[in-house]
């Protein structure tokens, strides 16, 4: 069983076309891992292990008759609890949100049923995204299978911490500030969050409408090429989806990087860096080069404005998308209140955690009267001023490297007391929203601690292939992703 | 930038949250200092820049006018924390 | 002292199309609660919304034919407010880019013309419906209406009196209806009106402070407002000696009154910002040609044309274009072959006594006008006379049975039978020597019953000029 679990989702896949294995086993097998890991690392909210069966038998069937059958049938997975899935309890992680059910199936999940996907269930987030260690969450914190006083990063740190931990092969996350980067860095997945509008927000409960994306977790960059190659695509219930070309990005692939220029911004790499990343994330550049690539170095000095450009735009849209909640229409009410001003304000202020309402606060300061243009239309044009520095970099680059998060993993506890503190730590994913780029972490090596350390590449709006190329090549030279964290590795037992 | 009570109490209205006043406090604090580091967007002049909402030229994006009927009403109105079988129930509105 | 009534008004109309601005539900009126909802416009978590072609074309048409500059580039901003009516919350609206500005109509009130500037012209979705339901003391929340697309109209403080504010409406509802883009019925809605209104002494160039009144829900409604609302301000300011205090206020159709709506005890800070999630509009100069090449004939150059193409009167001409189906109607007929005059006479008698008395639109008639036409060309062919041809009408209305065929299987087609005739006046003569004798003795009243029995006998169906001239005939000789 060991090894089945550690193939990748492609390997997977590939077996079961084969009928070596079927995907009941698969399924089972995974089951059994959160089960036995459910109190360790806590990466589930909900398991559907009847509605996984179910699927499971239907996947086989296809595999049986050749129909519909692709890379991905019959994989199990898992799915960041912020996606709504019909008549499966949607939470994102709040308590505001009760036994939400939605009525609806997300684009992205029925993108999954018709590729013939098995959903193990639902997967803890940071309190409707909103936060970078997975410990906001309503249903207690998520632990890095690492280490387990470690958080697995956030928001999407259940789907991190799951694909680590073996209890399934790949989740589909969001990213909003570098919620599917951030985590798979610190738990030692691939995770690529695609150009804004690739995949359907269809689904997805916003967080911040113009930055959030759904994406992959994953243990290869070849799997998250199968991942996307299901989930992209214009939707017509996306207005902001993209009329792009989807799909081949996992016939695609192409180790060769002769001719691909890498650029590296030094302003990345300066103070506020634990030097142990910096030296990881450097050494990709050498591992790049050796398949071809050129490396250049070169200033982006817009990276000092990307996190309160970031604050701003992302509070004030959260603090309008978070207002429907409110005791009426669906999920948990207050109870005791005298009117309905009373309904709304005793709802919201026991239904949202802390940092929920942080932002909240936040974002509908940045839009009142008298602030508005002080701050909310300040940071739209300087992510006018951001967005033309990558276009300006991806006229000379290929790719840019740069590193996902200033450390490793740290421990549980460590980040809620200084929220500014947390915030500064998400420097180096938030530009790539505040852009609209694709952007992909993949485990680099480990730090001193023997912790995961993550590597960045962002390509232009719509280059996913070449960022993927770049990984699969470092991949192809590298195994620090196969590994896997002693609880995985020893099983049960461990 | 001087993040006063008041400040906190009138964006708390707006937003419908009632912070108890323990917790208040500590939030004014961290929005001070939150906000007071925003102030480094200053040092960047952008009096020629266009804000920019839409990151990508995406435009005129329609749908045809023809009615889809939505076949899950009940699973719309099962969720309310209170409700029959045609509303939602909310407390006496005053005009 | 001598006042002037100040007044600017903000036009809610509701575009006439099928579904909503944002989601391909139903927009028809009058459906059981929440049957014409989906996740979308109940602001389901998760959900996004797609914006309305329709919705697009019927607010760029309306903005040129209001003389608006149309916003090439515009877009949509999230108002943010708390309300139950309001699923998600805010309400998407235009601040920042609306679709038209700077526009005007031109009004008549008795001989004397005036301009209306128009502010702008945005689009909105609606909000839904609350009642309250005293039997369990809840108020239910209905969202049917809840993203019916709506166009709202701002216009400066031009007005000087309720007349010219219903000279606008008037123009407003003619303009868009012929347009086609609302069918303005104020009973259900689908145009509503915010009344601003302030004081100020006769010859002073300040504005006064205004008061805002809402619930307006028919033309009446807002001369009657006007009139109370302006009176109250000044004897407010004159008796009182007291400052207009800026506000909501209510109409109360039924106290003929308004009064102060309980302010809100929250700030009014909307907190205005751009949509995300719909991309912005362009409208090209293609697309906004093609829309002005496309702008039907209005009401005004309608009553232009009738009286100088066709020689009718001011009045005839006013009543067939006080709606668009009315003059299509009376087009039609024209064009399928009657003359515009019998064809004005028939609308304005037969076809509108038929109408009012099944309580019907003429949009929502079934008699075509090809058949009126035809009906009209049957009495001045002289095979049906017109008592006969109202009978037929009448009998044709409701199911557009052909009037030919209706008067052939009904028998009622005019006897021009001379012999006949002739035997019928003979024998009426003949069996009444009484009428006779007292019409030669000089009242020649007695003709007409004489006449009302010849038609009796002939069932109505002779030819009345016939049958009169042969009576006279026989009477004289």
């Amino acid at each position: 069983m060991q090894e089945l679990l550690s193939y990748s989702a492609v390997e997977l896949g590939r077996l079961l076309r084969r009928g070596e294995l079927s995907v009941r086993e698969a399924t089972e097998a995974a089951l059994q891992v959160i089960d036995g890991g459910q109190s360790g690392n806590n990466a589930f909210i909900t398991v559907t292990a009847e509605q996984a069966l179910a699927q499971a038998e239907r996947a086989q069937q296809r595999l049986l008759a050749g129909e519909g059958v692709g890379p991905l049938t019959g994989v199990p997975a898992a799915i960041k609890d912020n996606i709504c899935t019909l008549g499966v309890k949607t939470t994102c992680a709040s308590k505001i949100m009760g036994d939400f059910l939605p009525p609806y199936q997300a684009t992205v999940m029925e993108k999954l049923e018709q590729a013939g996907a098995v959903s193990l269930g639902k997967l803890n987030m940071d309190e409707f995204a909103m936060g970078s260690t997975t410990e906001t969450s309503f249903y207690g914190p998520t632990r890095n299978p690492w280490d387990l006083n470690r958080v697995p990063g956030g928001s999407s740190g259940g789907a991190a911490a799951a694909v680590a931990n073996r209890e399934c092969w790949y989740a589909l996350g969001s990213d909003t500030g570098g919620s599917i980067r951030q985590p798979a860095s610190y738990c030692g997945v691939t995770g690529m969050k695609p150009t804004y509008g690739a995949v359907s927000r269809y689904g997805l409960i916003a967080y911040a409408s113009s930055l959030d994306q759904i994406g992959s977790l994953a243990r290869t960059a070849e799997d998250c090429a199968a991942i996307l190659d299901v989930i992209m695509g214009k939707d017509r219930r996306d207005g902001t989806s993209l009329d792009a070309p989807c799909g081949g990005l996992l016939a695609g692939l192409n180790p060769d990087l002769t001719g691909k220029t890498v650029g590296i911004p030094v302003d990345c790499f300066e103070d506020g860096l634990d030097p142990d990343v910096r030296a990881r994330v450097l050494s990709v550049a050498d591992v790049l080069k050796g398949r071809g690539a050129k490396v250049e170095e070169f200033r982006l000095p817009v990276m000092q404005y990307v996190v309160p450009t970031y604050y701003i735009i992302a509070a004030a849209e959260a603090s309008s998308n978070l207002s429907r909640f409110d005791g009426v229409k669906y999920g948990w009410r207050a109870q005791g209140y005298e009117d309905l001003t009373d309904l709304y304000c005793k709802t919201r202020t026991e239904g949202f955690g802390s940092e929920v309402k942080r932002r909240i606060l936040l974002g509908t300061f940045v839009l009142s009267s008298g602030y508005y243009d002080a701050f909310y239309r300040k940071a739209l044009q300087v992510k006018h001023v951001i967005k033309s520095a990558f276009d300006d970099a991806f006229t000379k680059y290929d790719l840019i490297l740069m590193p996902v998060a200033p450390t490793t993993a740290p421990k549980l506890g460590e980040s809620l007391s200084d929220p500014l503190k947390m915030y500064l730590s998400d420097i180096y994913t938030v530009s790539v929203n505040l852009a609209g780029l694709p952007g992909l972490s993949m485990p680099c090596g480990f730090d001193r601690r023997g912790m995961p350390v993550g590597a960045q590449l962002i390509g232009p709006a719509l280059g996913e292939q070449a960022i993927l190329n770049a990984a699969y090549a470092y991949q192809q030279d590298t195994d620090y992703h196969k590994q896997a964290p002693a609880a995985a590795e020893g099983g049960e037992t461990a | 930038m001087n993040i006063t009570t008041e400040l906190v109490d009138y964006v708390s209205e707006l937003s419908r949250l009632k912070l108890p006043e323990e917790e208040k406090a500590s939030m004014t604090a961290q929005l001070e200092q939150i906000i007071g580091y925003m102030d480094v967007l200053n040092t960047l002049d952008t009096s020629d820049i266009e804000p920019m909402s839409h990151t990508f030229p995406v435009k005129n994006v329609v749908r045809e006018d023809e009615v889809e009927v939505f076949p899950n009403r009940d699973g719309l109105l099962a969720g309310a924390p209170a409700h029959d079988e045609e509303a939602f129930f909310v407390p006496k509105t005053v005009d | 002292m001598n006042w002037e009534v100040v007044i600017g008004l903000e036009t809610h109309v509701e575009l006439a199309t099928r579904t909503k601005i944002f989601c391909s539900c139903s927009t028809e009126f009058g459906g059981a609660p929440n049957t014409h909802v989906c996740p979308v416009c109940t602001g389901m978590p998760g959900t996004l919304p797609v914006m309305n072609k329709k919705v697009l074309e019927y607010a760029a048409k309306a903005s040129l034919a209001l003389n608006c500059t149309v916003t090439q580039y515009c877009k949509f901003d999230r108002k943010n407010y708390f309300y139950p009516d309001l699923p998600k919350a805010y309400q998407v609206s235009q601040l920042y880019l609306p679709i038209g500005r700077n526009g005007s109509v031109p009004i008549k009130v008795g001989s004397e013309e005036k301009v209306i500037r128009i502010h702008e012209l945005h689009m909105e979705e609606d909000a839904g419906k609350l009642v309250h339901d005293n039997w369990i003391d809840q108020t239910r929340a209905d969202y049917n209406r809840c993203g019916v697309p709506l166009i709202e109209i701002v216009t400066e403080p031009d007005f000087r009196s309720a007349d010219e504010v219903i000279a606008y409406l008037e123009k407003l509802r003619s303009t868009l209806e012929y347009l086609g883009v609302s069918d303005c019925k104020m009973q259900e809605g689908s145009l509503r009106c915010d009344v601003n209104l302030s004081v100020r002494p006769q010859g002073s160039d300040e504005l006064g402070t205004r008061t805002e009144m809402k619930n307006l829900n028919s033309f009446k409604a807002i001369s009657r407002a006007i009139a109370y609302e302006a009176r109250r301000q000044e004897e407010r300011i004159e008796l009182d000696h007291k400052r207009v205090i800026q506000e909501t206020r209510r109409w109360d159709d039924n106290k003929d009154a308004t009064y102060s709506m309980r302010s809100k005890e929250n700030a009014q800070d909307y907190r205005y910002f751009p949509e995300p999630d719909i991309p912005p509009m362009e409208l090209s100069d293609a697309y906004l040609d093609a829309l002005r090449q496309a702008m039907p004939e209005m009401a005004e150059a309608k009553r232009a044309r009738y009286q100088a193409q066709w020689g009718l009167s001011a009045r005839d001409a006013e009543l067939l274009t006080s709606s668009r189906a009315m003059a299509a109607f009376f087009e039609e007929t024209v064009a399928a072959g009657a003359s515009p005059k019998q064809a004005s006479d028939w609308i304005q008698g037969e076809v509108l006594r038929e109408l009012k008395e099944r309580s019907l639109d003429v949009k929502e008639m079934i008699f075509a006008p090809e058949n009126l036409a035809k009906l009209i060309g049957l009495v001045s062919s002289g095979r049906l006379n017109r008592g006969s041809a109202a009978r037929v009408l009448r009998g044709c209305f409701e199911d557009n049975a052909d009037v030919e065929d209706y008067m052939c299987r009904n028998g009622l087609e005019q006897v021009n039978d001379a012999g006949l005739l002739e035997e019928t006046v003979t024998a009426v003569l003949a069996e009444n020597p009484q009428s006779v004798a007292d019409y030669r003795a000089g009242k020649k009243k007695a003709v007409g019953f004489l006449m009302g029995q010849c038609m009796k006998r002939l069932k109505g169906k002779g030819d009345p000029r016939a049958v009169s001239a042969l009576l006279n005939q026989k009477l004289e000789s």
